[in-house]
């Protein structure tokens, strides 16, 4: 399959998932399902937060004091729940993230 | 609000994840020709594809000469979770005519979404929340483009971009997207279930445990706010 297919067919599956719901406007949902659907950002979101904290290089579990992912990762918890502000929280995340990889000495400095 | 205020709010409102996701955008663009992609490949990625986990998985994977099939499976996996993105807002476009559903659904991401269901969730009676969803999508999709841009120009010249630690980004946001979304028991259990389940199934192939563990997530906040609901019943 040449590079250029591959990337056709990934657009074709891409777009059929995302248009997959709106592509039925006339659908109307139970609401068992209306009401599981609340829990769909917050599960899907941890989903592929807690795997990042943890196994930083997606292969071993890393429950370790130098595994800055996951300090900086328990600090950004922290600074969301006090400032519930997206800013603040990428911000101070990032500025620990890189001052504890800095301390630990894994920056490619 | 107006159409242009609701267009415009959307763009303010996507700024911080537009901060997250830039790093991640660069990085593919500098690790794409890695992977064997020309400059017009990784650009054509990102403007036709526009789906940032599944386009960083395919060129690493295409770097280890894994065959198209592996390839295509693992990012119809990974993003079948916009599939329930697709469902939640669903109700909220119904009443569009094509030509708005088909480009916002093309232009769906986890961002655009943490944005969009905000804003749709908010009380207010707005005729134009459509125009939000098009700004935080139009914003997300040119800041990717111009991202993917700037790691094809310049990512060659920083050495060991990769090994900085960037994708952390992508963490703090989305914890800052999610955090404050716990207001409940059943939230906060969806979010401690699906994170356990995907720790628990990391090892599964084409990426499946990240739908397993979305669906556990949704499961047992659902049972628990059906729990919640017959006690208070009962009481």
């Amino acid at each position: 399959m040449s590079t250029w297919s591959l990337i056709l067919a990934m657009a074709a599956i891409t777009f059929a998932i995302r248009y997959s719901l709106f592509a039925f406007p006339h659908l109307r949902f139970p609401l068992l399902v209306r009401q599981g659907l609340h829990y769909v950002p917050s599960a899907v979101l941890s989903a592929i937060v807690i795997p990042g904290m943890f196994m930083p290089d997606g292969q071993h579990f890393a429950l370790a004091l130098d595994n800055a992912y996951l300090l900086a990762g328990l600090a950004s918890i922290l600074i969301a729940a006090l400032t519930r502000h997206l800013l603040a929280t990428i911000g101070g995340g990032l500025l620990i993230f890189f001052l504890l990889r800095g301390l630990l000495g894994q920056l490619p400095l | 609000m107006s159409r242009q205020s609701e267009f415009l709010q959307a763009t303010r409102d996507m700024l911080p994840l537009l901060v997250g996701a830039m790093p991640f955008g660069i990085i593919f663009g500098a690790l794409a020709a890695s992977a064997g992609l020309s400059a017009g490949q990784t650009l054509g990625m990102s403007l036709l594809v526009f789906a940032g986990s599944a386009q960083f998985i395919v060129i690493s994977l295409l770097g280890t000469g894994a065959g198209a099939a592996v390839l295509l499976l693992t990012t119809l996996v990974v993003n079948l979770r916009h599939a329930l993105y697709s469902a939640t807002l669903q109700p909220f476009v119904r009443h569009l005519p094509a030509r708005w559903r088909v480009p916002l659904a093309f232009w769906l991401t986890d961002e655009a979404f943490a944005v969009v269901q905000h804003r749709y969730a908010a009380a207010d009676s707005s005729p134009y929340k459509h125009w939000y969803f098009l700004g935080a999508a139009l914003a997300m999709y040119l800041n990717w483009q111009l991202c993917t841009l700037i790691g094809v120009l310049f990512g060659q010249s920083v050495p060991d971009l990769a090994a900085w630690g960037l994708d952390f980004a992508m963490l703090a946001t989305f914890i800052g997207v999610v955090v404050p979304m716990l207001r409940n028991r059943p939230q906060v259990a969806a979010a401690l279930v699906a994170g356990a389940v995907a720790l628990a199934c990391h090892g599964w192939p084409y990426k499946l445990g990240l739908l397993a563990a979305a669906a556990s997530g949704i499961a047992v906040g659902l049972l628990l706010e059906l729990h919640v609901a017959r006690a208070e019943e009962l009481a």
